[in-house]
C-alpha cells in the first residue's frame, strides 16, 4: 500500500476518535456504557479493526499510525473511566438517566439504597465517659490536669497521709517498679490513683484550687468479670477558704444529676479513705439496689499541711470515680475485661 | 469480720430486723456486704395449725389447715404427732426439702402440688429430716417459738450472720463488743459490756513474774496475769461453736479463751506455758540480727534486727503481736498460765508481719494501732474466762508495764466554729454533746466548743476533724444540707498539651478511625516482635507484675496498635481502622522513667464498608498517610513526607514526617508494616498501614500557625484551573512538581489528581496529571496571562526535573 493508504488510515482515526467521544457523551447508564466499550474499545470492536488493517502499510506509515491509534486507545479508556465514575457518581446507572442541560435530575431512584456514608470513628467508651465526667466538673470551675502513670511513692502514698507501714495501704495494692528507680521520692511505682496530681498541683500554687484529673490508675487485681488491674479514676479536688461538706455534697449531687439524670436516687455514707476525714461513699440507686460508685471527703489536715497550706485557714474537699465502673452500669457492660480487649465488636457500639 | 446476731446479741438488744440493721451500720461507716443465715430455706416459714381431720380415704393420713401468715391452707399429713394449737415449720409449693426416702445423702427434692390418696395437699408440714436438720421423720417438727406465722424459718432456727467489711481505722470493730457499741448508739439501745471480775488469791502475780521492756517505743504497755492449777481440755461448745461460727477452729479450752477475747474485745493475747519461761521473766526487746525463732505452726523463722521478740533472760519465746514462740506453747501439761495482753506498735507489727509473710489475726490488729487501755480490760476479761473454763488460782493484781503512759494522747478538742465550718451547717450543742457521749467519749464543754477524752477502743480519733465525722456519721449524713460549692474559682491555666491531644484524637475520629485503648505493660518478648524505630531507652521493670506478660512497661505503642490489628482481622469484617494515643515509657537509671505521650493508629482490611457505589479498595499507606495529613489539616499546616528507612516498615514504603511551618519539626512516621513484622503478629495475606506520632512533636506544629496566619479575604476574582499532563522520571516524587507549580506567583494550588506508570510509556518515565489553579487577588486573569505563567511553570519543571508535557 501507499503513503496515501497511511494518511487514510490517521484520517480514520481521527474521525474514530470524534465518533467515538460523540458517542460516549450520549451514552446513559451502565447498559449503553457498556454497549459503547464493546462497540469501540471490544476484541472486536472499531479501534481493533483500525489496528489489524495497520498490517497493509509500510513500515514507517505503519509506526507512526500505529502510534497514533494506540494513542487514541489510551484516550478513549480514559475517557471511558471517567465517564464511567462520573456516571456512579451521579447515580445514572440505576435511573432513567438526568435530564441532561436542564440541571436538576428526575426520575424515580430506588430511595432505599444505602446512602454514600464515610466510616465512622468513635472514642473508646473510657474516653467518652471520662469526656462526659470532665465536662462536669470542668463547668463547676475545676480544670482539668493530668500526671504520669509512674509516679513516686512520695506523691501516690506519703503527702496523702498514707505512710510506709500503713494499713490502709492494703487498699491499694501496690505495683512497683525496680528498686534501681528509688530516688529521694521514695519507691517509684505505677500510680494506684491519680490522687498524686493533689499534692503536685497544691505544691505549685496557693489557694484556690479546684483540679480534675483522669487517667490511668494500676493495682494488683485477680482480673475477673468486675476487677481490672488496670482501670481509669476521674479524681478532683477543690481547696479554699470556707469550703464545707454541703460544698462537696453539693458538687456531688449536681454530677450525679448530669452523669445519671436528676430521677436517679443518690445516697452518702461514712466511709474511710486516709486522705480524707471525714470520708464520704456516694452510692447511686440502681434497680433497687446501691451501687458504690464515688469516694470522696473533707480533705485530711495532714494533707493540707504536707503542702504548705494552713488547715486552720483552708478547708476542701477531693472525690474519685472510676469512668469504667459507671460505664458498666450505664450501657449494662457485663465484663470489664471488654474495655481493653480492643476489640472492635464492642468498641464500634459506642 | 462476721459479727453472728447470736453473739451480738450478748452485749446489746437487736430491736430492728437484720436488714435494718444491716442498713444503718453501713450507713454509719461499717459497711456489711452480706446478711448470712446458717440456716435458710427457700419458702418454708412459721406456720400455725388451725385444726386436724382425718383423711377420708387413709386411717394414717390426716387433713392439716395451716395459717401460713397469709392465707390457711389444707395439707395432707402422715405425722402421728401433728395436733391442733401447734407452731410448725410450713413449706410452701416450689420449697426445696431434703428428700427422706432417698439413701444418697444431701438429695434434694422441690415440693409440688399433688394429691394424696384422692387430696390436694398444698404444701407440707416439715419433719426435721425434710429441714436437713437431723435424720428425724418419725413426727413433724414443733417448734418453740412465739415468731408470727410468715416468717422465715431461718429467722427462727438459724443465726444470722452479718458480714461487715470493716475500713483499716476502725480496729474496734474487729470485736463485737465494737459492733454492739455501733448497734447501741444507731438504735438507741444500752450496751452490756462482758464482766471482768474475777477472784484472785492472796499470792502476788508480781511475786510470780516479772516483766521487763527494753524497748518502748515499740511496746507502750505490757500487762500479764499468771493463773495456776489450771486443766487443760476441749473448750465447752458454746465457745467452740462461737469461734467456728466466725472462721476459727478450736483449739484448747486457754488458747481458745486468748482467741474468743480477741474477737470479743479486739485486742490480740497471748497464753504461754508459765514453766517453759525461763527465770519466769518476760523480756521484750528487738531480735538480734539472725535471731531464730520457731514460731507455733512449726516454721524456722530467721529475724532482723527491728522485730520485736518476747523473750526470756535465755531465748525468744515469741514474735510480738505476731505469732507465738513453739517452744512456749500451752499443750495437755501445762499447769500454769502465763497470760500476756500487751500494746505493740502498728507499723513495726505491720513491717514484721509482711516480712514474714505471716498475716495473722494479732497482726491484723496491731497494726492498725491499739490503745494501751485496751490491754487491762481484755486481759482481765480472758483471765476470768479462763478461770471458768480451766479452773485455777489467778494472783492477785496483775503486771503492768506502762512506759507508754504518757505519750498517749488522751483528749481531742473541737470548737463550734470549726464544727460549722468543715460541715457547713451548725449542729445544735447538746445533739453534739449526745452523739459522742453515747460513742463513749467523755465530754466537756469548753468556752469554744468541747473537749473529748478518748475512750480506750477509739484509736482512729486524734484531730478535731474526726471528732466532726463521729458527729456526722451519727447523725447521718443526710443531715448535711447541700449547697452549690462556695469559694472562688481559679484562674484558667492553659493546658496546651491536653488541648493538642484532644485535637489530634478528635481528628483521627472524625477521619473514621477508632480509638483503642490497651494496657501500659507488656513483656519484652511480645514488644519485641516490632522494632521500635528511632532511640530505645531500657524497659521500665516492675518488681511485682500481675504477670509475665505485663512485667515491663511499653516502649511504643506499635506492639499495641498491631496486636489490635491482627485479632480484629480474625473477627472483624469491615475496615479495620484504628488508633491509640497512651505513654510509652523508657528507664532513665534513678527517679521517674522518661514519659512520653504517643499517637499510633493502622489501616488493614478493606479501606471502606462495602459499598453499591464505589468498588471495593485494600486501605493502603495512603490511608495511613491521609490520616496523618488530617490531624495536620486540624492545625493548619501541610507535612513534608520523606522517604526514610525503619526496621519495622518496608523500605521505600515509608515516610518520615517533617512540618516546614513548625521549622521543619519531625512528628513522627507512617509507612507499610514490614511482612516478616505482620508474621510475628500472626498476620497474613493483608498489608497494614501504620504510622505513629509523638505528641511533642505535634505541639510545636499546633503553635505554628496562630489564629492571624489562617484567615485571608476571600478574592473577588474568578479562579482559572488548568491540567498539566506531564511525563517525568519514574523515580521523581510528584511533590517537587506540586512544590514548583506553587512556586508560581499566580498558582493558588497545585494537585496531583493521576498518575499513571504503566504500559505504553517510554521506558523509566511515568505520567502525572496535575490541576493549577490560577489567581491573582487583584483581577481576573486573561488567556494570555495564563498561558504566560504556565509555559513559567513548564519551563521550570523542564529544567529542574526533566518534565516535559505529554501530548
Amino acid at each position: 500500500m501507499t503513503s496515501s493508504g497511511a494518511a487514510d488510515t490517521e484520517e480514520s482515526i481521527t474521525s474514530l476518535k470524534d465518533e467515538a467521544l460523540a458517542g460516549l457523551a450520549a451514552a446513559s447508564g451502565a447498559e449503553a456504557l457498556e454497549q459503547w466499550r464493546v462497540e469501540f474499545l471490544g476484541r472486536k470492536g472499531r479501534l481493533t479493526g483500525v489496528l489489524r488493517n495497520l498490517g497493509s502499510l509500510d513500515e514507517s506509515a505503519r509506526r507512526s499510525a500505529g502510534a497514533a491509534a494506540n494513542r487514541l486507545k489510551g484516550e478513549l479508556e480514559a475517557a471511558f473511566d471517567e465517564r464511567r465514575t462520573a456516571s456512579q457518581r451521579s447515580g445514572t446507572e440505576t435511573g432513567p438517566g438526568d435530564s441532561g442541560r436542564s440541571g436538576g435530575r428526575t426520575g424515580a431512584i430506588d430511595v432505599t439504597l444505602p446512602g454514600r456514608r464515610s466510616r465512622t470513628g468513635r472514642l473508646h467508651p473510657s474516653t467518652q465517659m471520662i469526656r462526659e465526667m470532665l465536662e462536669a466538673f470542668n463547668e463547676m470551675g475545676f480544670q482539668t490536669v493530668e500526671g504520669n502513670e509512674v509516679e513516686l511513692e512520695r506523691y501516690n502514698f506519703d503527702m496523702l497521709n498514707l505512710p510506709a507501714d500503713h494499713p490502709a495501704r492494703d487498699m491499694q495494692d501496690t505495683i512497683w517498679i525496680d528498686r534501681s528507680s528509688r530516688s529521694e521520692g521514695g519507691g517509684v511505682l505505677l500510680r494506684t490513683q491519680t490522687s498524686p496530681m493533689q499534692p503536685r498541683t497544691m505544691e505549685k500554687q496557693d489557694p484556690p484550687v479546684r483540679i480534675v484529673s483522669p487517667g490511668k490508675c494500676f493495682r494488683i487485681e485477680a482480673t475477673d468479670a468486675t476487677h481490672e488491674w488496670q482501670f481509669h479514676q476521674v479524681e478532683g479536688l477543690a481547696v479554699d477558704e470556707g469550703l464545707s461538706f454541703a460544698d462537696l455534697k453539693g458538687t456531688l449531687y449536681e454530677f450525679a444529676r448530669r452523669i445519671f439524670g436528676a430521677g436517679r436516687k443518690v445516697r452518702f455514707r461514712c466511709d474511710f479513705f486516709p486522705f480524707v476525714e471525714p470520708g464520704v461513699d456516694m452510692s447511686v440507686d440502681w434497680n433497687g439496689r446501691w451501687v458504690e460508685i464515688l469516694g470522696a471527703g473533707m480533705v485530711h489536715p495532714q494533707v493540707l499541711r504536707n503542702v504548705g497550706y494552713d488547715p486552720e485557714k483552708y478547708t476542701g474537699f477531693a472525690f474519685g470515680v472510676g469512668p469504667e465502673r459507671v460505664a458498666m452500669l450505664k450501657y449494662g457492660i457485663e465484663d470489664i475485661r471488654h474495655f481493653f480487649s480492643n476489640d472492635l465488636r464492642f468498641l464500634s457500639q459506642f | 469480720m462476721k459479727v453472728p446476731l447470736s453473739w451480738l446479741k450478748d452485749y446489746v438488744g437487736i430491736t430492728v430486723p437484720p436488714d435494718e440493721l444491716a442498713h444503718r451500720l453501713t450507713m454509719a461507716g461499717t459497711e456489711v456486704e452480706k446478711i448470712e443465715r446458717t440456716a435458710s430455706w427457700d419458702n418454708v416459714v412459721v406456720g400455725h395449725v388451725r385444726s386436724v381431720r382425718p383423711h377420708p380415704n387413709a386411717d394414717r393420713l390426716r387433713l392439716v389447715t395451716v395459717f401460713n401468715g397469709e392465707s390457711e391452707v389444707e395439707v395432707v399429713c402422715g405425722a402421728p404427732n401433728v395436733a391442733d394449737g401447734q407452731t410448725i415449720a410450713y413449706a410452701g409449693i416450689g420449697a426445696v426439702l431434703a428428700d427422706p426416702y432417698s439413701d444418697e445423702p444431701g438429695a434434694t427434692h422441690r415440693l409440688k402440688k399433688s394429691k394424696i390418696r384422692g387430696v390436694e395437699s398444698n404444701g407440707m408440714v416439715c419433719s426435721e429430716k425434710e429441714l436437713g436438720l437431723s435424720g428425724e421423720h418419725e413426727g413433724i417438727l414443733v417448734l418453740d417459738t412465739d415468731a408470727a406465722p410468715g416468717t422465715p424459718l431461718g429467722d427462727v432456727l438459724g443465726d444470722v450472720v452479718l458480714d461487715a467489711e470493716l475500713t483499716p481505722n476502725r480496729p474496734d470493730c474487729l470485736g463485737i463488743v465494737g459492733i454492739a457499741r455501733e448497734v447501741a448508739v444507731l438504735t438507741g439501745q444500752e450496751l452490756r459490756l462482758p464482766p471482768v471480775e474475777y477472784a484472785e488469791s492472796p499470792v502476788p502475780t508480781a511475786s510470780l513474774a516479772t516483766v521487763r521492756i527494753d524497748d518502748p517505743d515499740l511496746c507502750p504497755r505490757y500487762t500479764a496475769t499468771v493463773i495456776s492449777g489450771v486443766k487443760i481440755g476441749p473448750s465447752p461448745e458454746w465457745l467452740a461453736e462461737r469461734l467456728r461460727a466466725i472462721g476459727e477452729r478450736p483449739i484448747n479450752n486457754i488458747v481458745d479463751v486468748t482467741n474468743y477475747v480477741m474477737f470479743e474485745l479486739g485486742q490480740p493475747l497471748h497464753a504461754f506455758d508459765y514453766d517453759r519461761v525461763a527465770g519466769h521473766t518476760v523480756i521484750v526487746r528487738r531480735a538480734a540480727a539472725g535471731e531464730m525463732l520457731v514460731t507455733l505452726d512449726g516454721k524456722d523463722r530467721k529475724l532482723d534486727g527491728e522485730m520485736l521478740l518476747i523473750a526470756d533472760p535465755e531465748k525468744g519465746i515469741g514474735l510480738a503481736g505476731v505469732m507465738g514462740g513453739a517452744n512456749s506453747e500451752i499443750d495437755g501439761s501445762t499447769k500454769t498460765v502465763f497470760l500476756e495482753s500487751a500494746t505493740f506498735i502498728g507499723p513495726n507489727n505491720r513491717r514484721t508481719s509482711s516480712a514474714l509473710g505471716l498475716r495473722s489475726q494479732a497482726t491484723l490488729r496491731f497494726e492498725k494501732g491499739l490503745r494501751s487501755g485496751l490491754a487491762e480490760v481484755a486481759l482481765r476479761r480472758a483471765t476470768r474466762l479462763i478461770l471458768e473454763l480451766a479452773g485455777g488460782e489467778a494472783a492477785s493484781g496483775i503486771i503492768d508495764e506502762h512506759p507508754g503512759r504518757d505519750a498517749e494522747q488522751q483528749s481531742v478538742s473541737l470548737t463550734r466554729e470549726k464544727l460549722a465550718r468543715v460541715l457547713g451547717t451548725e449542729v445544735p450543742a447538746e445533739k453534739v454533746d449526745a452523739t459522742l457521749s453515747s460513742l463513749g467519749f467523755d465530754v466537756s464543754e469548753t468556752a469554744a466548743g468541747w473537749e473529748a477524752q478518748i475512750p480506750y477502743w477509739r484509736s482512729d480519733v486524734t484531730i478535731p476533724e474526726d471528732l466532726i465525722e463521729e458527729v456526722a456519721r451519727i447523725i447521718g449524713y443526710d443531715e448535711v444540707p447541700v449547697t452549690p460549692p462556695a469559694g472562688r474559682v481559679p484562674t484558667w491555666q492553659p493546658r496546651p498539651e491536653i488541648t493538642t491531644r484532644n485535637r489530634a484524637v478528635d481528628a483521627l475520629v472524625r477521619a473514621g478511625m477508632q480509638e483503642i485503648i490497651s494496657y501500659a505493660a507488656t513483656s519484652e518478648s511480645k514488644e519485641g516482635r516490632v522494632p521500635l524505630g528511632g532511640d530505645a531507652l531500657e524497659h521500665v521493670r516492675m518488681l511485682n507484675p500481675v504477670s509475665a506478660d505485663h512485667a515491663v512497661m511499653r516502649r511504643t505503642l506499635r506492639e499495641s496498635v498491631l496486636n489490635a490489628v491482627s485479632r480484629n482481622l480474625r473477627s472483624w469484617r469491615g475496615p479495620v481502622a484504628l488508633f491509640e494515643t497512651g505513654h510509652v515509657f523508657g528507664s532513665v537509671g534513678e527517679g521517674l522513667p522518661r514519659e512520653r505521650v504517643m499517637i499510633a493508629g493502622a489501616f488493614a482490611g478493606p479501606a471502606n464498608e462495602v459499598s453499591w457505589t464505589d468498588g471495593a479498595r485494600a486501605a493502603d499507606f495512603f490511608d495511613a498517610k491521609g490520616a496523618v495529613e488530617t490531624v495536620l489539616a486540624e492545625f493548619h499546616v501541610e507535612g513534608e513526607f520523606a522517604a526514610v528507612e525503619d526496621p519495622a516498615l518496608t523500605p521505600g514504603r515509608t515516610a518520615e514526617i517533617t512540618v516546614p511551618a513548625a521549622g521543619g519539626v519531625r512528628i513522627g512516621v507512617t509507612g507499610d508494616v514490614r511482612g516478616k513484622v505482620l508474621a510475628a503478629f500472626d498476620i497474613d495475606g493483608t498489608s497494614v498501614s501504620l504510622f505513629e506520632l509523638e505528641l511533642d512533636g505535634l505541639q510545636s506544629v499546633a503553635q505554628a500557625v496562630g489564629p492571624a496566619d489562617i484567615y485571608s479575604p476571600i478574592v473577588r476574582y474568578q479562579d482559572s484551573a488548568r491540567d498539566l499532563a506531564l511525563l517525568i522520571d519514574r523515580a521523581t516524587p510528584t511533590a517537587l512538581v506540586t512544590a514548583i507549580a506553587r512556586k508560581s506567583r499566580l498558582v493558588s494550588s497545585a494537585t496531583v489528581f493521576d498518575v499513571f506508570d504503566g504500559k505504553g510509556l517510554p521506558e523509566g518515565k511515568k505520567s502525572i496529571a496535575v490541576r493549577v489553579v490560577y489567581q491573582s487577588p487583584n483581577k481576573t486573569l486573561t488567556a494570555e496571562e495564563l498561558a504566560k505563567s504556565e509555559a513559567g511553570i513548564l519551563r521550570a519543571l523542564e529544567s529542574q526535573l526533566g518534565a516535559t508535557l505529554r501530548v
